[in-house]
């Protein structure tokens, strides 16, 4: 029997990270981040897990310590936040590119300013083009299960990239849930010990980071993109062995819920999910046919899987907990250039929302839902993204 | 030849890029004035000084030609030629 236990989302995601057995941990705290690597240091101190735990002096140390450890042939795990994440950025653009399967939880929260620890996607939206793999989790066993999965996506021969776990800062790392955890054998057998064909050893030295210009550069940043490209099915593969363990399926790429028949989908990522859900099961009862896409695996994109599911409908507003200033929220960007030249494609309309931890609601959803209806009228896919919940009398 | 993932390479391989070719200036030893206290070798950041028969050498064919040796020498026995072609 699995135990389930109450506990702090961190604390879970800390669970998880023993439960894999990584070799290396490098740790410098932000809020919200800073209890899981606290909750590991705790585990060490207690005699419960045997790593080498590095309390480095900055982020920026941290990501490099993880990437040498992974170049060595570790199991290397980090976490940041916010400006930390930021910092990493120099590093982890790096990390991806030579390849480097290491894990890191990318706990959500907006970039300063104004200076503010509370949530959004801004953080992780920075390294949306650096070749992480980026997984976002809706609930605190989502964020368990998946930080397991994560390890096994990482170090897949075929796709060998960093993967980053976006979890919502506060409102899953510091709220207590019930959470399911898998019993160690079981994560022994799906998550065997990391062997890599290439690692730093002295007896067979080789060159990580040499350098490669005009005649290789295009190759190489290729070679990650059909990585990306190939690994969703693998991703998917992995995600449903894992279901088939623990007989919980939190769906592949993407989970379409209730959007068989809805002519109205809403597309989010996060925790923000769960809000929606409920306010899709309100709306449904009303007879009202709505429906939303949350989106687990944000990099590599799962368009295919996206426009399965939202073909059949009349109008999509994508809530982005992020935005690319000067433009629109980054999910919408991605979404609407992929559905270019589809026929009968449903409109699409931006919704930012959520920023900075702006309050995201039911009303919110009913708002942003009305919002969608009226573009079914107009042609709003050209117009600027609505911002839900604005409050226009202070603006300056 | 087919990349590695990562653009991983074979290592050890410094002396197969003769990066000699990159200097403008050389140094040269006044051996009359050496003292033969090998601040030269330690300085040196291409290990491309060398103590053979008695005497310290320059390695041309990895000298960049930083100057630090001569620099550093103190008793001013080297000296940092211009390259000519």
């Amino acid at each position: 029997m699995s135990q389930v236990m109450v506990m702090e989302g961190s604390e879970a995601v800390a669970m998880a990270v023993k439960g894999s057995r990584p070799q290396v941990i490098a740790s410098y705290p932000i809020s919200p981040q800073t209890h899981i690597v606290e909750r590991l240091a705790g585990m060490l101190a207690d005699g419960e897990m045997d790593v080498q735990y590095l309390k480095v002096e900055s982020e920026f140390s941290a990501a490099s310590a993880v990437s040498g450890a992974s170049a060595a042939g570790s199991r290397a795990y980090t976490a940041s936040s916010s400006q930390g994440l930021l910092l990493m950025t120099e590093v982890l653009y790096a990390s991806a590119g030579l390849r480097l399967p290491f894990v890191m939880t990318g706990v959500n929260r907006t970039v300063s300013a104004p200076i503010s620890i509370q949530v959004d996607h801004q953080d992780t939206m920075s390294l949306r083009d650096s070749g992480v793999i980026q997984l976002f989790v809706e609930s605190t066993q989502e964020a368990y299960d998946t930080h397991i999965a994560a390890f096994k996506v990482a170090e897949d021969p075929h796709i060998l990239l960093p993967v980053m776990v976006c979890m919502d800062g506060w409102i899953l790392t510091h709220s207590y849930e019930r959470v399911a955890m898998i019993e160690q054998e079981k994560i022994d057998r799906f998550l065997p010990p990391f062997k890599p064909a290439n690692f730093l050893d002295p007896l067979n030295p080789k060159t990580w980071g040499s350098i490669g210009e005009e005649n290789v550069l295009m190759e190489l940043r290729y070679s990650i993109q059909r990585a990306m490209e190939l690994g969703k099915s693998r991703i998917k593969e992995v995600f449903s062995e894992l279901a088939e363990i623990t007989g919980r399926d939190h769906g592949g790429l993407i989970e379409a819920y209730k959007t068989e028949g809805a002519e109205i989908i809403l597309v989010a990522m996060g925790s923000m999910a769960g809000t929606i859900k409920a306010a899709v099961n309100a709306l449904r009862s009303k007879g009202e046919k709505v429906g939303l896409v949350k989106i687990r695996c944000f990099r590599p994109f799962p368009y295919e899987d996206i426009w399965n599911a939202i073909k059949g409908a009349r109008a999509v507003a994508v809530i982005d907990a992020n935005l690319s200033m000067g433009s629109e929220g980054a999910v919408c960007m991605d979404l609407k250039a992929k559905l270019y030249g589809k026929t009968n494609a449903p409109a699409v309309i931006d919704v930012i929302a959520g920023l900075g931890g702006r309050e995201v609601n039911e009303a919110t959803i009913q708002d942003i839902v009305e919002k969608a209806k009226e573009s079914l009228h107009s042609d709003y896919s050209l117009k600027e993204p609505y911002w839900a919940g604005l409050n226009e009398a202070i603006v300056p | 030849m087919k990349l590695v993932a990562g653009g991983v390479v074979k290592g050890g391989t410094s002396l197969d890029y003769k990066t000699g070719s990159w200097r403008d200036q050389r140094p040269v030893i006044r051996l009359e004035l050496c003292t033969q206290c090998g601040r030269c070798e330690m300085v040196c950041p291409d290990s491309a000084v060398h103590y053979v028969e008695d005497v310290y050498v320059i390695d041309v064919d990895y000298c960049k030609g930083c100057g630090l040796c001569a620099y550093e020498c103190q008793s001013e026995a080297i000296e940092m030629v211009k390259e000519e072609k």
